[in-house]
């Protein structure tokens, strides 16, 4: 299309840097100096309630939101000195719904992107997606999106997060509106796509266990800061507020 | 589909400036027009048939509006004569206080016009034809009813049927009642057309008529005499445009040959021949023209039935002129419903980019769906004339309104998570639009587009008050000649019409809808 190939990044995986990050609306402060470093190939489960904030820094990142101030690099590079088009099709993106186009049958939608970037193998590549998400890409790909159960759904969103050959990947609660069982399918298939191709993942969620399972580090979000950042099981050890003590019993809670 | 119309619009537009082209081509035409009842047909076919007889060439243009679409159609130069009475140009046009002498009123009315509005009056045709009040026989021979007089003393005990406009005029009813004292049991306002079958029938007991109403023999009904001389006189002229005064001043002295060449009664028989006899307009105009000796003798007119052929033979024997009134019918929306797409469509997608603007725009347009659509057509002649120009834009503004409403509401209901989804995985905003926003959309928009069209269909039979033709044409002059068969075979194709047009669309919009909303729509409509 008009728009350039993704640029950002070129190599496997990239690293991110999020800097003092603060955003308004109005009276509310969804972000209050918001840093973290993401390493390449590095999941980062993002944990919060509603409002906290963790869904308007994942939107900082491929700049659907601006921040008010501090700055977002990829590799070293400010993201707005990036044309914002280049970038969001740099970055995979899985909304919690699927988004999947109701119009498109599931190959077009998956290589929507390639398409975007005018690839010249842009099904081949959507086919291949298709397989690594676990799916057999014949059988799935002449499909409507409402003939798929909400599970598949979510995982031909991964794929077309994935078709473009993206090395990060943004989850905005990518399981949210899943049924227990499915939703322990889903995490289970994300761990085994995570071990094949090592992108850099960063994944919002409201479900500590979640965050726990899926994360190579855990980010606690509230009202606008980060709590506490830490593996899963230095954040069950040594919990370092309150807040993240009363996470951590209500999700113990929960187990039972 | 929409490309396929989109594509034959230039043909379209092309078709319709050829034809306005061949109109301005050669010596000019005679626009001869005339208001929505009998007598005024009558006369104006009496005007075109004179005219053509010296060798104009004249355009007719029957039945238009009323007084005000007439007369300001006529000032525009719209039209270049219709026939007046002289006391309607006295109250309705320069809203007068009614007098009673009927030279000074010509005389008025003459100097008047020519000052104000330029506009001429020929001299009269010989007769009046001013209200008249009227009962059945036996309510006459019951109470001694001779005169108006007469009638005050009993009319606590009666109901009157009349018409709205003159309930409203000082004229009519006020005036009335205040110079005789008059006080009816009730009033009841009557359209035109079926006052005289309510008086037949007794459903009410007093009438307001014309003095040269054909009916009135009919009916066997008494005019009672106007003892004060409270009705103004309306002497019959012929009203000419100022364009015609300097460009024809042929066809003015031929026009003038009429004055003074109809009296009452004579005018009351073709009355009757048209009201009660169904006679085609052309033949009685040509008879009374020989009997006047103002055109040439022999020529039979062509043969028209009498109107007692069934519905069916009366429609097959008129389908000439009902074709071309269709076609005129279908050229009239398809192209106001183009020009709306094209205006509409693009506005309400460039809504969706700024959504505080968006309500408030649409409402407004939505104001123009509020105005009467006669209205909003009279409206048009004083800007633009008459004819089919300004029937044109009232339809094609009426055609915004739905169109903007459902692209807006489509676009920007457009399912958002697939909305969103697309911008975070970097579609330009273009690319949105074109992509989803417009796919997702355009089962809306279609039915906003056929709800458009079919009320232009329906919208259409009114433009034949302004002059623009379609299937209007027949229901206007049917209406003023209480003629149902007349009416019907302009109203039912127009039915028709609005049915093939919501089918038609309806199959373009399921051929249009993805597969998978439509399958999202028989869910819906299923839970």
């Amino acid at each position: 299309m008009e728009d350039r190939p993704p640029t950002i990044h070129d190599g496997h995986s990239i690293d991110l840097q999020l800097v003092d990050l603060t955003k308004s609306f109005g009276e509310h402060r969804a972000l209050d100096g918001v840093s973290l470093s993401i390493a390449a190939g590095e999941c980062v489960a993002i944990v919060g309630e509603s409002g906290s904030g963790k869904t308007t820094m994942l939107r900082c990142i491929n700049r659907l939101i601006d921040p008010d101030s501090g700055r977002v690099t990829i590799n070293g590079h400010d993201v707005r000195d990036e044309s914002v088009i280049a970038l969001r099709r740099s970055l995979g993106y899985v909304p919690q719904d699927g988004g999947l186009m109701p119009h498109w049958r599931v190959l077009r939608n998956v290589s929507l992107v390639p398409w975007l970037a005018s690839m010249p193998d842009a099904d081949e590549r959507a086919m291949a997606a298709l397989k690594t998400v676990g799916f057999n890409p014949s059988e799935v790909a002449s499909r409507w999106p409402h003939e798929l159960s909400g599970g598949q759904r979510q995982r031909v969103a991964m794929a077309r997060a994935l078709a473009a050959g993206q090395s990060c990947l943004l989850l905005d609660e990518p399981f949210g509106a899943l049924d227990a069982i499915t939703r322990a399918d889903l995490q289970n298939a994300f761990i085994k796509i995570r071990e094949e191709s090592r992108f850099t993942a960063i994944l919002v969620t409201h479900d500590l266990r979640e965050a726990m399972s899926l994360g190579d580090r855990v980010a606690v979000m509230y009202r606008g800061k980060i709590e506490q950042v830490a593996s899963p099981g230095d954040l069950r050890r040594n919990p370092s507020t309150p807040y993240v003590s009363k996470l951590l019993a209500y999700a113990e809670s929960g187990r039972q | 589909m929409m490309r396929r119309l989109l594509a034959a619009l230039p043909a379209i537009v092309c078709v319709v400036s050829a034809a306005g082209a061949q109109a301005r081509a050669g010596q000019r035409e005679v626009v001869v027009a005339s208001k929505p009842f009998g007598e005024s047909f009558i006369l104006a076919e009496m005007f075109a048939q004179v005219l053509e007889s010296k060798g104009f060439r004249v355009s007719r243009r029957p039945g238009m509006g009323a007084t005000e679409v007439a007369f300001a159609a006529l000032r525009t130069n719209g039209i270049d004569v219709y026939p007046e009475y002289t006391g309607t140009g006295l109250i309705a046009i320069l809203h007068a206080e009614p007098a009673t002498d009927p030279s000074a009123v010509f005389g008025r009315v003459s100097s008047e016009f020519a000052r104000r509005f330029k506009v001429r009056w020929l001299p009269p045709l010989g007769f009046e034809n001013t209200y008249a009040i009227a009962v059945r026989r036996q309510t006459a021979d019951q109470y001694k009813l001779k005169t108006l007089s007469d009638l005050a003393s009993v009319s606590s005990r009666l109901s009157a049927g009349l018409t709205a406009d003159f309930i409203g005029r000082k004229d009519g009813l006020p005036g009335l009642q205040s110079a005789y004292g008059l006080a009816f049991r009730q009033v009841r306002p009557l359209a035109q057309a079926v006052k005289y079958q309510a008086l037949a029938t007794g459903a009410v007991d007093v009438i307001d008529g014309y003095s040269t109403d054909g009916l009135i023999a009919r009916y066997n009904l008494v005019v009672l005499t106007d003892d004060r001389h409270f009705f103004p006189p309306y002497e019959a002229a012929a009203l000419v445009s100022p364009r015609m005064q300097t460009d024809m001043p042929g066809a003015i002295a031929a026009l003038t040959e009429l004055s003074g060449r109809i009296d009452v009664s004579s005018m009351r028989k073709l009355n009757a021949r048209l009201e009660v006899g169904g006679e085609p307009v052309e033949r009685i105009a040509r008879s009374e023209l020989e009997t006047l000796g103002l055109v040439g003798n022999g020529r039979t007119t062509t043969e028209v039935g009498t109107g007692r052929e069934s519905f069916a033979q009366y429609m097959w024997n008129s389908r000439g002129p009902l074709a071309s009134a269709l076609e005129r019918h279908v050229l009239l929306v398809l192209v106001a419903v183009i020009a709306g797409i094209l205006i509409a469509v693009p506005l309400g997608l460039s809504l969706e980019q700024m959504p505080r603007a968006a309500e408030p725009l649409i409402r407004a347009v939505g104001v123009l769906q509020t105005i009467p659509s006669i209205a909003l057509l009279a409206f048009m002649v004083p800007l633009i004339g008459v004819g089919v120009w300004p029937a044109l834009v009232a339809l094609w503004l009426y055609s915004l309104y739905p169109i903007v409403r459902t692209t807006y509401s489509g676009v920007r209901d457009a399912d958002p998570q697939a909305v969103y989804a697309a911008r975070a995985l970097g579609m330009t905003a273009g690319q949105i639009l074109r992509y989803v926003r417009l796919p997702l959309a355009a089962p809306s928009i279609l039915a906003g587009i056929r709800t458009a069209a079919v009320i232009a269909v329906g919208t259409a039979t009114l433009a034949a008050f302004i002059g623009a033709g379609g299937l209007g044409e027949p229901i206007a002059t049917g209406l003023a000649l209480a003629d149902t068969r007349l009416i019907l075979s302009g109203a039912l194709p127009a039915a028709a019409l609005a049915l093939v047009v919501d089918a038609l669309l309806g199959l373009v919009e399921t051929a249009t809808t993805p597969a998978p909303l439509r399958h999202a729509k028989a869910e819906r409509n299923r839970d």
